[in-house]
């Protein structure tokens, strides 16, 4: 068994699944492909098992930070030493995660790489649209304040963790829109993270999970969850806890 | 006068109604213990200010309202305030554990499809296994909804 893993969250993307999970298999070798079927209704689990991934099936839709926990408990149990997440949507381009896997490696002391749009200046590739943009770069801010170091692309899901983020990502992981808090749930637990620069694509297929309805939610929800964070001194959850149900400890 | 007591007896009975309720739905096992507690805090709290005239005229003249019935509602939406944060305390564990829950039933789903995969592979025989293994997902789905 090889000792790293490509997590691919797919909600209903039968058309751009098994394009997804052939051009992993094409560019990194060295990796295993789960692709995690968040409660999708059209054919996107069958596809992938035919395409030689081996599949999740979440019973109903949990969202991507569900699904993606999913994949990291999956990931924790089979023992894997990496894991990297790529979108079931053709996004993220394969072919990046041998320079995700390489930067890894070149630090020990780093726990998780980010492929980030915006870290080169060329710009070029899909860099989505400007009220987006607007919206990451305030993000952006943020959180490069509370980190204390340059974090361009907050909202990318394009990253790699080795086994400390795994552990961490299966025990506790933000619920909806997670990337942003993800970040500083490692920072929080003095977990070493960096960007390198990738290329992004268009979607393949699919709309964004996103609509500009729920983006308004999407910044009001991730900055109160950032504003909260602030509050707490120490994390929730360590990493030898058992998986979350934190409300379970409220009040 | 009249209609004081009229007021008065309408919020006597109407709490009163409110206590009996709580009461019989716990008696009945359709309220848990754990959120009629709450409810019967509310319930009582509300029974003694309807009742105790008294109390209610001078706690209201300690505080400064003139007209004391205001702070029969103010101490009614403070209670009912608190058990609505208590429902939203619920709601936010129930579906972390129902996240849980599901997470854990597609992994378990992936280990048994992958070894009945494995096992079938070598005797063909034993075929057999595999739909009914997928037939026990919807089983399992029902009970944990049913299991309120």
């Amino acid at each position: 068994m090889r000792r790293n893993l490509a997590i691919v969250p797919a909600f209903d993307e039968a058309d751009a699944v098994a394009q997804t999970v052939a051009a992993i298999h094409q560019w990194a070798h060295e990796f295993d492909v789960l692709v995690v079927d968040d409660g999708s209704t059209d054919a996107t689990a069958e596809r992938a098992k035919q395409a030689g991934a081996a599949v999740l099936r979440m019973p109903f839709n949990l969202g991507i930070g569900g699904a993606m926990q999913a994949g990291y408990i999956y990931a924790l149990e089979h023992g894997y030493e990496v894991a990297v997440q790529v979108d079931g949507d053709g996004q993220h381009d394969p072919r990046h995660i041998g320079d995700l896997l390489e930067a890894l490696r070149a630090d020990p002391e780093l726990n998780m790489v980010t492929g980030s749009r915006f870290l080169s200046s060329s710009g070029h590739g899909f860099q989505s649209s400007a009220a987006r943009r607007a919206g990451i770069r305030i993000f952006s801010t943020v959180v490069s304040a509370i980190t204390g170091q340059r974090v361009t692309d907050p909202t990318s899901g394009f990253r790699m963790t080795n086994r400390a983020g795994i552990e961490l990502f299966a025990r506790d992981y933000p619920h909806d829109y997670p990337e942003v808090e993800a970040i500083l749930l490692m920072h929080a637990h003095r977990l070493r993270s960096c960007e390198i620069h990738v290329v992004m694509r268009p979607r393949l297929t699919g709309a964004s999970a996103i609509s500009s309805t729920q983006s308004v939610y999407y910044m009001v929800k991730v900055l109160l969850a950032v504003f909260v964070g602030l509050f707490r001194r120490r994390p929730t959850i360590e990493p030898k806890d058992p998986p979350a149900v934190l409300a379970e400890r409220a009040i | 006068m009249t209609s004081i007591t009229l007021q008065r007896g309408l919020a006597i009975a109407l709490t009163f109604g409110l206590l009996l309720l709580v009461f019989e739905l716990v008696r009945r096992k359709r309220l848990s213990e754990r959120y009629a507690i709450l409810w019967l805090l509310a319930a009582i709290t509300l029974f003694v200010l309807a009742v105790w005239k008294g109390l209610l005229t001078s706690l209201s003249s300690d505080v400064g309202i003139s007209y004391p019935p205001s702070l029969l509602f103010t101490v009614a939406i403070g209670l009912i305030a608190m058990i609505l944060l208590n429902f939203s305390l619920a709601v936010s564990r129930l579906s972390d554990q129902n996240k849980v829950l599901a997470q854990r039933l597609g992994l378990l789903q992936q280990r048994i499809e992958e070894s009945a995969a494995g096992s079938t592979q070598p005797a063909a025989g034993e075929g057999a296994d595999a739909p009914r293994l997928e037939q026990a997902q919807p089983v399992a789905t029902e009970k944990l909804s049913s299991s309120r």
